[in-house]
């Protein structure tokens, strides 16, 4: 018998943070935009009432917002980072373990806490995050991280369960697997979805009843996984789901169009320093770099242009001298004059674990050892004073591509300067 | 009873060589008395805030509360996971508005109340919600 896993999910994260101090968000629909202000990435239960969806671009429902006084935040990752601190705090006495899964869910191995309620436990888990960070949240357990989520779905759509979902009671699981569609199962691609709904299987409850044998001729390991998580049977779906990773990417918008070579050097620059800093932080080495720049898609009637280069990094690298090189020149090459370009990137793939990266004949072992040395520097230097304190010189100081967050609240909770005002008067 | 230990040539290859080496400092001049009684410089924050996760800094505005002690400009540690009782200061919302008040119980009913004349009391109602309880106080004066 396997222990219980329970997912925590934090409801509309983000705008529930920015309500813990701006109580006049209470109540009202209210939205908080992606980097850059483009789109909507949460939403108030409220806001998600008058029709605002998962990434709606915000010109695109100007009118809406204007119409029902929706409150707009830009994103405060400040803010959402230390209340995500909070509340792993807050759940860490619930359970053997804790995973974190994204900003706002977790997963608590609840081994050792079987002879509890576990539903009771898993609402005073509730409520004790609600206690410290104002923030609601709901609760899926289930024997798989699979029921956990689709418990967790359920809690949050169906008030009935008040919170927590227990996917381990037979009856319970029976009635949210037949309501819940089959393109919404964790793991589920598109054309998955269409190859299921030719044979009819619409939902997780007819996924779960699909022979193991079925799934495997449907032609991936990922179904025949999940087919078996959703009986119970707990399977390295999440592995699958989320294969090491394969390539990682670093990409911004503008805060105001780039026209000119050498401003589009300095983001690039910083995108590749801080993709250095990622592979670092994960042990990895990368064996390819694209980098691409565009015009805004959503203005067709400006002139467009969209570029990208790929370059071979040899060796594999981590090396953010080498990958900013790298970066540049394919910019260079790419660059084309006459647009005004909204968005850049860089994309690392090709990814393997520092210590298995193979070795090529004429490596300069000495000076590589010297270079690691450097990135280590500086990525110390950045962590403890702050994201881009030492940058390689091609990055520039007046960083006036840098971002818009026009709408962003304060750093209520990490900076001294900008905590929340209490009135006596 | 005694043994025999029998010694016989072995080859170089054979020793083990890698020698582990413990490296210490060895200054030329005199160690420091206090060495092996250092300690972590005092901590102020971590003194003032004893639970992190679930207490919150704010800067306080006004002077209603110079009774108390508090005064304008003042920074307020408030605590969400300490109990409200009459008698604590408290962080209330009252209609929304963030406000800095002692919880008092008079003829049987709560109130916010303010320390310092001309203030108005508010009766814990509805529209009141006790949202954390003052824990510590931080004020520097240069």
């Amino acid at each position: 018998m396997t222990s219980p896993i329970a997912l925590q999910d934090a409801n509309n994260f983000y705008v529930s943070c920015e309500r813990a101090f701006d109580p006049s968000l209470r109540g009202v629909p209210a939205i908080v935009l992606s980097n850059n202000d483009g789109c909507a990435i949460a939403r108030s239960a409220e806001a998600k009432a008058l029709g605002i969806k998962m990434g709606d671009p915000i010109h695109l429902i100007r009118d809406k917002v204007k119409k029902h006084g929706i409150a707009v935040r830009s994103s405060n990752y400040a803010l959402y980072g230390d209340m995500q601190r909070r509340i792993l705090a807050a759940i860490e006495p619930f359970a053997r373990d804790v995973e974190i899964y994204s900003i706002d869910e977790n997963f608590l191995d609840l081994a050792g806490f079987e002879h509890l309620d576990l539903v009771a436990h898993c609402q005073a888990l509730r409520a004790r995050v609600e206690e410290w960070t104002t923030i609601p949240s709901c609760v899926g357990i289930g024997p798989t991280k699979t029921l956990a989520k689709l418990g967790n779905a359920a809690a949050k759509k169906n008030p009935l369960f008040d919170g927590v979902a227990d996917m381990r009671d037979e009856a319970v699981r029976r009635w949210v697997m037949d309501r819940f569609e089959v393109e919404d199962v964790w793991g589920v691609g598109s054309a998955t979805t269409r190859k299921l709904a030719e044979l009819g299987i619409r939902t997780a409850g007819q996924l779960a009843d699909m022979s193991m044998k079925q799934a495997r001729g449907l032609g991936t390991v990922v179904l025949e996984r999940l087919v078996a998580e959703l009986n119970g049977v707990r399977s390295s779906v999440v592995e699958l789901v989320e294969p090491q990773r394969k390539g990682m990417a670093v990409t911004r918008s503008f805060g105001r169009p780039v026209t000119e070579l050498p401003t589009l050097l300095g983001p690039v620059a910083q995108y590749a320093m801080r993709a250095g800093e990622k592979l670092r932080q994960h042990g990895l080495v990368a064996g390819r770099l694209t980098v691409f720049f565009h015009t805004n898609r959503h203005k067709p009637e400006r002139p467009q242009h969209s570029a990208s280069r790929t370059s071979s990094m040899h060796p594999m690298t981590d090396d953010s001298l080498e990958l900013i090189a790298a970066a540049r020149s394919g910019v260079e090459r790419a660059w084309r004059e006459g647009f005004a370009y909204t968005k850049a990137g860089v994309i690392l793939e090709e990814l393997v674990a520092a210590d298995e990266r193979p070795r090529t004949l004429f490596e300069d072992a000495e000076g590589r050892d010297r270079r690691q040395r450097l990135m280590g520097a500086i990525d110390e230097i950045n962590e403890r004073f702050g994201k881009f304190a030492a940058i390689p010189g091609v990055q520039g100081f007046r960083r006036e591509w840098k971002q818009q967050a026009s709408m962003k609240s304060p750093a209520w909770t990490t900076r001294i300067e900008e905590v929340p005002r209490v009135r006596a008067k | 009873m005694m043994s025999a230990v029998r010694l016989s040539e072995v080859s170089w290859e054979l020793v083990p060589r890698e020698a582990r080496i413990l490296l210490c400092r060895t200054p030329a001049g005199f160690p420091s008395p206090a060495q092996d009684d250092m300690e972590e410089p005092i901590d102020l924050g971590a003194w003032l805030v004893e639970q992190p996760a679930a207490s919150y800094v704010m800067r306080v505005d006004g002077h209603s509360m110079t009774g108390a002690g508090i005064n304008d400009g003042d920074l307020v540690v408030v605590s969400r996971a300490t109990k409200p009782r009459a008698g604590s200061i408290v962080v209330a919302l009252v209609h929304g508005d963030r406000t800095l008040k002692r919880l008092r119980k008079l003829d049987g009913r709560l109130w916010l109340v303010p320390e310092a004349e001309g203030y108005p009391h508010t009766i814990v109602d509805e529209n009141v919600e006790v949202w954390g309880v003052v824990v510590g106080l931080a004020r520097r004066y240069q």
